[in-house]
This record gives structure tokens, sequence and C-alpha cells, in this order.
């Protein structure tokens, strides 16, 4: 209690005299960057992730060939999830004498519980969007079933043992995705009509889902719960799963953002860390004072640490308040470049605020805090007596666990932030050294300028240890914003042209062998531009390494899978490891996996792998792992062998195209040429991809905003922290019959040449950054003089203006002061 | 302040002395335009100090005045060369470091010239500050208590040195103290009581 009231009275009184303002306002500007890229982060992102949900038409589901225990539905609901249940099965509708083995998908109300279904009287129409769904009696086919069966609004068409009517046409569903398992046409109904059908016989198969949709923390405790219970068969899915493109999408825009309000995160640390030194720096008179008034270290240490508590708790609630601000303020200013509303912004932020607020202030304060309860009673009487100097781990251990700690709490991944530290690490001694070499080279040409430079330059080389410091915290900020842009640069420019204008919106599966060349030759007749044609065949992956797979739920081993084989490996495939078919591959029992493949199974190079390809086994060695662009909508294949080793075995091909049907009859009369082949449009599901890629673009943009107003908190924290030495200094030159003038070029000279050197530094340093981190993004990096001239001449401007700003007070210090 | 009007001829030396609080340090202030008078005129070397703006001051003072402070104020992170040098490259003086170089000789620190403020003793650093008062042969050097931080032994070699700078270079000295026995070294004495001014004349 004594300890409490102690440190509010300290609290007040260097309140009064103007000490605490500095560190509580670089605290709060700190927090108020961090917490307002918090919110930006966790709103977008929120949004991001609904759009992307519509591809799963919820936000997850839970799929399983049995009956769905009923316990699920009954979680979700006690967890307030909204549910919808869709069930799906391959039959034949019969229309007169015509049939057609069709997709029967048994819907729910509430289905789809992310995005909306398109409805119209005719096929292939453009289709309106409706929140209903069949009425019980009644079906809508999709157009290809409709136009396969003939089928118009008021046809009876026979499914199972049941005659619906056709009510509508289906155009399109949010669900369709890319998933070419589902060959055949969709055929919807209610699922109440579904036990009339008796299509659920035992030997049936049969799809069963639980859609859901809600809170991310409901969901997040579902699937805990889930993976705890799940039975055998039993699967998660989500957007990652459903729509790779969009997962990936989403996947990289998240870790973008994530690493943006990292960025933050470290900004404000580098600002709290200038600030809290310079603190505690004045704190060593009154801390001897006190001990001479008889204060034991234990007293000294409660109050201050008490103190800076209190410091980081009002500095929470300021610069939560004002992140908020100017989150909406930003939002509101973004408005019309958003399409959805937001959702709210959560609580997380500010919470995230306080404890990286704590953990800063303890990482980066701890060590001179613990210095500070040593400073003898003698220094009363002497002030050249300072603390015993600490030992380099104690003033360095705590700081780099608390960069750790908020890089893990944000990153979330223990490799990536290892990663993440150690670059820091590198690039804080890069710029030191740098640093220290330049103010060097600086304090050498000092002789030969003139006198306002020479006395910037010469302070800077006269107070070696400070100017570094400041270099490389200036530094460290430009260099993070640096990396950060010439990232968001290469993002965009990555998804601008992964989804040209002219991206295939058609697939083609099932093409005949033998018409495969008149096919593609139909298609560029047409003035469609068709991507690489595929063989396709189907197996199944039966062993690994001799050892049986167990269907254990595990997606990609479960089912039959479409293999490939081919020469070429495309812009779109990357190889990760090993390497890529030469000549004398060919026909070797050698085979390629998509890296999605390899995760899911766990394998690595050399893994033997059997297949079972229309009941001949093949054995075969991985001889490499590819990187795929799904979103590049060409034909791609987890499974790729060398050519000659299948050639006989195709069943069918399969290619995608740009295809913009000039007549209405186009599409009908390639369809009744080629009338096997199945023909995907994913115009919508392009749109889809289009619609997320732009919300990403939006919030990466947006957050990169903020974390540059951060960036300019840490400059203005930098440049405070020299203010009390400057204060005294110009009283006392002024004194001496210096100028104003004179004065503020000295100061504007010094600021100038940190900014220099800060700015060529960093440039540099976020050169090799910006390329290190691409190849974690799996982004092209081109090198980019115009964001390096900009780096070094937007620090020096900036520092250089800020330099003025804080300069310009202490030069209204009435020199008068000297004589107290 | 109230009605203070006195002059102090060139190379006269004078101290000013009376209790804390009597406006000494104010009155130091306005003479050597750290301040300016809310009415009233001081005139420094022949100049109308109420008529020049903060830098005219300034560049006075650069020129014809040195200044030697009770807490010394050497700047921290310039060397005791370095802060010899200062006044001499605000007056723009090519020899600088040479010039500053004998002046710390003849105060005694020619060996310890590359120090830091910190890394040298009180009686250490106030010899710095008056070799840097005096480097620029001002036409007026002011003290404000050169001796209040110091011990009566280390006090007296610095007015001993004080007084011998004065002598070698005819300046005009004018120190504030409450050191009685430098005040009684001065030619002459005023007293400041309250905001007004005696002159005490020579001392006894």
């Amino acid at each position: 209690m004594q300890l409490l009231r102690m440190a509010l009275r300290a609290l007040r009184r260097e309140w009064r005299s103007g000490e605490l303002a500095i560190l509580l306002a670089a605290l709060s500007v700190a927090v108020a960057a961090l917490t307002g890229v918090g919110f930006l982060v966790d709103r977008i992102g929120r949004a991001l992730q609904a759009q992307a949900s519509e591809v799963l038409a919820a936000d997850a589901r839970l799929e399983s060939a049995e009956t769905l225990a009923p316990q699920w539905a009954q979680q979700a609901q006690t967890l307030g999830l909204q549910t919808a249940r869709l069930t799906t099965l391959l039959s034949v509708v019969f229309h007169d004498e015509q049939s057609q083995l069709a997709n029967v998908r048994a819907a729910s109300s509430g289905y789809p519980l992310r995005g909306a279904l398109k409805i119209a009287a005719q096929p292939f129409a453009a289709g309106a969007t409706t929140h209903e769904l069949p009425a019980t009696g009644e079906c809508w086919p999709d157009s290809r079933l409709a136009a396969a069966l003939g089928a118009q609004v008021g046809t009876i068409l026979n499914v199972g043992a049941l005659p619906l009517r056709v009510s509508r046409i289906l155009i399109s569903r949010p669900d369709q995705g890319s998933a070419f398992v589902e060959f055949a046409p969709a055929l919807l109904i209610n699922s109440a009509d579904l036990a009339a059908t008796r299509l659920l016989q035992p030997a049936s198969r049969v799809e069963y889902a639980l859609l859901l949709a809600g809170k991310r923390q409901a969901l997040a405790d579902f699937h805990r719960t889930f993976e705890a219970q799940q039975r055998a068969g039993e699967r998660w899915a989500d957007v990652s799963d459903a729509s790779p493109q969009i997962g990936d999408a989403a996947r990289r825009a998240g870790r973008f953002l994530s690493l943006a309000s990292l960025v933050a995160v470290l900004l404000c640390a580098v600002a709290v860390a200038m600030s809290a030194r310079g603190y505690l720096a004045r704190h060593l008179d009154a801390v001897a004072l006190m001990k001479t008034l008889g204060a034991r270290r234990r007293f000294v240490l409660g109050v201050t640490v008490l103190q800076l508590l209190l410091l980081a708790l009002a500095a929470t609630l300021i610069g939560g308040a004002l992140g908020w601000m100017m989150q909406s303020w930003l939002l509101r200013a973004l408005a019309g470049f958003l399409r959805t509303d937001l959702p709210p912004a959560g609580w997380a932020p500010v919470l995230i605020g306080l404890v990286v607020a704590v953990a800063m202030l303890a990482g980066f304060a701890l060590p001179s805090l613990l210095q500070l309860t040593r400073v003898p009673a003698l220094r009363v009487l002497r002030r050249d007596v300072g603390p015993p100097p600490a030992a380099l781990w104690l003033a360095l251990l705590p700081a780099l666990l608390a960069i750790v700690a908020v890089v893990y709490g944000t990153l979330n991944e223990w490799t990536l932030s290892l990663w993440f530290v150690a670059a820091l690490a590198v690039m804080i001694v890069f710029l030191a050294l740098g640093g220290a070499l330049l103010v060097w080279f600086a304090g050498l040409t000092r002789r030969s300028v003139a006198l306002t430079l020479r006395h910037g330059l010469a302070n800077l080389a006269r107070r070696r240890a400070s100017s570094v410091a400041q270099i490389v915290a200036f530094g460290l900020g430009v260099l993070l914003l640096l990396v950060l842009s010439i990232l968001r640069r290469d993002l965009i420019n990555d998804w601008r042209t992964s989804l040209p204008p002219g991206a295939p919106n058609y697939f083609f599966v099932n093409i005949p062998v033998e018409q495969h060349e008149q096919f593609r030759a139909a298609l560029l007749a047409q003035g469609a531009s068709p991507e690489r044609m595929l063989p396709m065949v189907r197996g199944r992956l039966i062993a690994i390494n001799g050892a049986a797979v167990q269907r254990s739920g595990r997606r990609l081993a479960d089912r039959e899978q479409n293999l490939t084989w081919s020469n070429e490996l495309g812009d779109d495939n990357r190889i990760i490891a090993g390497r890529w078919w030469r000549a004398e591959d060919a026909a070797k029992p050698l085979v390629s996996l998509a890296s999605e493949f390899q995760e899911s199974l766990g394998l690595k190079l050399g893994d033997r792998l059997r297949f079972d390809i229309a009941g001949e086994l093949l054995e075969v060695k991985v001889a490499s792992f590819r990187k795929v662009r799904w979103d590049s909508f060409r034909p791609n294949f987890f499974i790729v062998f060398p050519p000659g080793l299948l050639d006989g075995a195709a069943g069918s091909f399969m290619t995608s195209a740009r295809y913009e049907p000039r007549a209405p009859g186009d599409l009908a009369a390639l369809v009744q040429r080629f009338p096997s082949v199945s023909i995907f449009n994913i115009g919508d599901l392009l749109a889809q991809v289009r619609a997320v890629i732009d919300k990403a673009v939006t919030a990466v943009q947006s957050v990169f905003v903020f974390t540059l107003l951060a960036g300019l908190a840490v400059l203005w924290a930098a440049v405070q922290a020299s203010r009390d030495e400057r204060r005294y200094e110009t009283a006392i030159m002024r004194a001496l019959g210096a100028g104003r003038g004179m004065l503020m070029r000295s100061a504007l000279s010094e600021f100038a040449a940190i900014g220099l050197l800060a700015g060529m530094l960093s440039a540099s340093g976020a050169a090799l950054g910006g390329y290190l981190l691409a190849r974690q993004l799996d982004l092209h990096y081109r090198f980019n003089w115009p964001i390096w001239f900009s780096g070094v001449f937007g620090t020096l401007l900036v520092v250089s203006g800020s330099g003025y700003l804080a300069t310009r007070p202490t030069l209204n210090q009435s020199p008068r002061t000297v004589l107290n | 302040m109230r009605e203070v009007s006195f002059a102090v001829h060139a190379r006269e030396t004078v101290a000013v002395v009376g209790p804390s609080g009597a406006g000494k340090s104010t009155l130091l202030a306005l003479l050597a335009g750290l301040d300016t008078p809310s009415s009233g005129k001081v005139w420094l070397a022949g100049q109308d100090l109420t008529a020049l703006d903060e830098d005219g001051r300034a560049s006075l003072r650069a020129a014809r005045v040195g200044f030697v402070f009770q807490s010394f104020h050497l700047l921290p992170a310039l060397t005791a060369l370095e802060n010899v040098m200062l006044p001499l490259e605000l007056a723009r003086r090519r020899d600088a470091a040479a010039s500053a170089q004998a002046m710390l000789a003849r105060v005694g620190l020619a060996e310890r010239a590359g120090h830091y403020p910190r890394q040298l003793s009180g009686g250490e650093q106030q010899r710095v500050a008056m070799a840097r008062a005096a480097v620029g042969e001002p036409v007026v050097l002011f003290a404000d208590e050169p001796t209040g931080n110091l011990d009566a032994a280390t006090g007296e070699r610095i007015i001993q040195l004080f007084f011998e700078l004065n002598a070698a270079s005819d300046t005009t000295l004018v120190l504030v103290t409450h050191d009685r026995a430098l005040a009684d070294l001065c030619q002459r004495v005023l007293t400041m009581d309250s905001g007004a001014l005696f002159d005490s004349g020579r001392p006894s």
C-alpha cells in the first residue's frame, strides 16, 4: 500500500514537472499505433474470412459418408453457431426417356449459410439472387442438367421414387467451387423430400455435411471438441480445403497482415525502449536521493516497477482509445473501396496493446531498472558516480525475451518467429556496425566542411554511442517499413498478375482421348484460348513405403485421385524440393507431388508410393515436390508422373480456357459435338476470388498506411529522447553566444546526417530483407531503385523534419536557465 | 529589481553580494543579455542590449563576453579541449584548437585535454570552465558563484587563477558571490537586497 501511495505520489510530481509527459506520450502513441493496426487487421481479416467463406457456403463443414451423429448439431447450437444440413448423392435423374447422372443435393433451410444462390427461368441465363430453397415437391436443376435433359420450368423430373417439378433453374451456388470430383451436374432439392426418393440405400455413395457459421471463437471451440471426439470417417473442412485459390489469397493476406502488425509492435518497441531509457536516466538522481533518505533497495525497486506499470496502464487506455478512433476514421476514409460492411471491432487489440506495453516496458526498461536500484547514495554528492555496469546478458536477455514473446504471439509459428527474430538481430547488428562506421567517417570529414555542418557532424561524432543508437532506431523503423512496402508491392502485383483479365473461366473435363486434338481445334475455332491439355487417369494411393495407407480421414489419402503425366512444369508450378523431369526420366517409375499432398501425408523425397490404377499396381519413387499456384486456373494436379510411364492408360484429357461464346448457341453446339465432355463455368468462382483479392489488397494498403503512422511515432519518440540533453546544451551554447540560426542549422545538419545514414543503411537492408521475406511468402522479388531512393530521401526528409520540430522549442529555452 | 542604476568601467573588477533571493542572478542575467528588463536599459560594451534581438545579443556575447557558472555547465558530450574550443568556434576563429590547447595549458590542464567532464574533479571542471570563458579574450567576464561548488582550498586556487587571467588580459570582471573573501579581492562591491542595489564602494 505504501508502495502504491509512493508510486502514485511520484507519478503525480513527475507529471507536474513535465518529466512524465514524454514517456507517457511515446507509450500512448505506440499503443495507439499498435491497437490501431490490431483493430484494422482484426476487422478486415474477418471481412476477408467472411468473403472467403462463401466458397464453402459456410465458415466450416463437417463431412462424413455416414449419418453425422446428432451430438454435433446440438453442440453447434449450444455454442451459438448457425447450422444447415446438406446431403449429397449421385443418382440418375429421368425426364421421359432421357436420363442423366446427377449430383442430387438435398439442403435444409438455412443453406447456404454464406453467399447466396442464383436462379433463373432459363438455363445459362444471368440469374437473380434468392434466399429461398426449392419447396417440397419441387426441384432446381442446374443449367447443365436442364440442358442435358431438355428440362424447362414446369417439367417433371423423376428422382429415385419421387417425381419433382422443376420450379427454377439453378444458375449458381456459392459452393460449386473448383472441386472437379463433381463431374456430374447438380440438382438441388429440399431435404424434406430426401426420404421419399428412397435413394438412401446402404450401398449408395452419400455424403452428409453439417454446415456451420458463426463467431470465430465458437468455431474454434467446436473444432477443438470435434478433434477430440471425432469418429472414423468424419472430416472437418474449411476454406483452404474448399478452394485452394481463395485459401491461398486469404492465407497470404493474413500473413502479410500479421507481419504488418508485428512491424507495428516492433516500431513501438523501439519507441518505448528509447523513451524508457531516457526516463530512467533522468531517474538516477531521484533514486540516489531516496536511498540517502533511507529507502531500501527493494522499496526503490517496488516503487519504480509500480510506476512503470501504472504508466503502461494509462498509456494503454489513452493509446487504445486513440487507436480505435484512428482505425474507424481510416475505415470511413476507405469506405468507398470496401464492398461489404465490416464486422465491428473486437476488444482483443486493446488487451494485446496492454500486454505488449507491459512486455516492452519490462523487456527494455528492466535492465536499466535493476541498474537504477544499484545507484549508490553517493551520487547525491558526486554526480559522476553511476550504477555499476550490468552484465551484457542481463541487459539484452529481457529485451530478447520480450521480442521473441511478442513475435511468437503475433505469428503463432515457431520457425517463422525464430527466423524473424534472427533476421531482426542481423538487421540491428548491420545497422549498428554500419552506423558506427558512418559516424566515424562523418567525424573524419568534419574538419573540411562549413562551420554549421561541421558542428552538426562533430556533434554526431562526439556523441558516438547515442548517434549510433539513433541511427539504429531510425534505421530499424525505416527498414521495417520499407520491407513492408516492398512486400506490399510484390504481393499486390502478384495477385493482380495471377488473375489477369484473360484468366481461364471454363474447365473442360472428360475429353475423350481420341478426340482431344479435335476438341482443342474446336475451341480455337470458337475464339477461345485453351491452356495446356493434360491426360487424366483415376487411381488410389494404397501404400507408402510398403505400408498400407489407413483410411484415417486424411483428406487426400481417402479418395480416388486424378493422376496425370506431363513433360512441362509450367510457370504456375515451382519445384521446392528434388528436381523436375529430364529427358532421361521418361517412363521411369517416379512421381512429383504438390506440396499440399506432401504436407497432408508427411512425405519426403525418395518415399515409395504404390498406386492402384484401374486394378494395376504401380510403385513409384517421390522425385520432387511442387508449390502449385492454384489461382492460375490452369489444369493442375496433385500427382504428376513423367511422360511415357502411363501413356496407354489415359482415360481422358482435361484443359481450361478463356472462353466467351460469341452466340448463345455456341456452347450448346460444343456440347452436342462432344457430348461426353463436362463443361464447368468457373466465372462465378473467378469473381469470388477477385472479390477476396480486392478485399485483401484494401486490407494490405490500409494496414500499411497505419503502420507508416506507427513509424512516425517512433521517429518522434527517438527525437524526443534527446530533447532534454538538447535543451541543456542549447541554453549553454546560447549563453556562450551562439545564435538561434546557427543552432538550428547545426541541429538540422546533425539530423540530416543521421537521416541520410539511417536511410542508406535501411534502404539497403530492406532490399535484402524483402528478398528473404518474399521467398517466405512465395513471391517474386525484384530490386527496385525508386523504393531505394525514396527510402533514403524519405528518411532524410522525415528525420530532418522531426529534428526541426523537436529542436525548435528548445531554441526558445531562455539562456537564463544556466544561472540556476 | 527596483531602480537599479550603476556603471562598471573597463578593466574594473566588481563583486555583487547579497543574501539568497536578493536578485543577484537576475541582475547578472540582465547584464549579460540572457534576459531583458521589463523596463529600463542595459548597455554592454557600448551597445544597448535592450535594442538588440535575441540573436543580436547572442553574437555580442560571442564576441565580447566570457562566462563562468556555479555548476560549471560544461557540455558533457565534449572533451575538455572541445569545451574550450566552443566559444572560438562560435566566433568563427580558425585557430580554435591551438588557442584552446594553449589556454588549457595556462590553467594547468594541458594533460587533461582529452578527458570528458565526468572524468574531471570539480576543481578541474571549473578550471576548464574558466579556460572556456577566457579563451575568446572577452571584454567582460561574468562569473556566477564561481567557487560556490568547491571546497575552500580549491576555491582559493580558482580565485587566484581568476585574478591572474584578469590581470594578464585587461578584462572587466563582474562576479556574483557569497564569498566575502572573494568579494574583498575586487575593486568594488555592490550589495543587492530585495531587488535594490547599494554601492558599498571599495572593500575595506
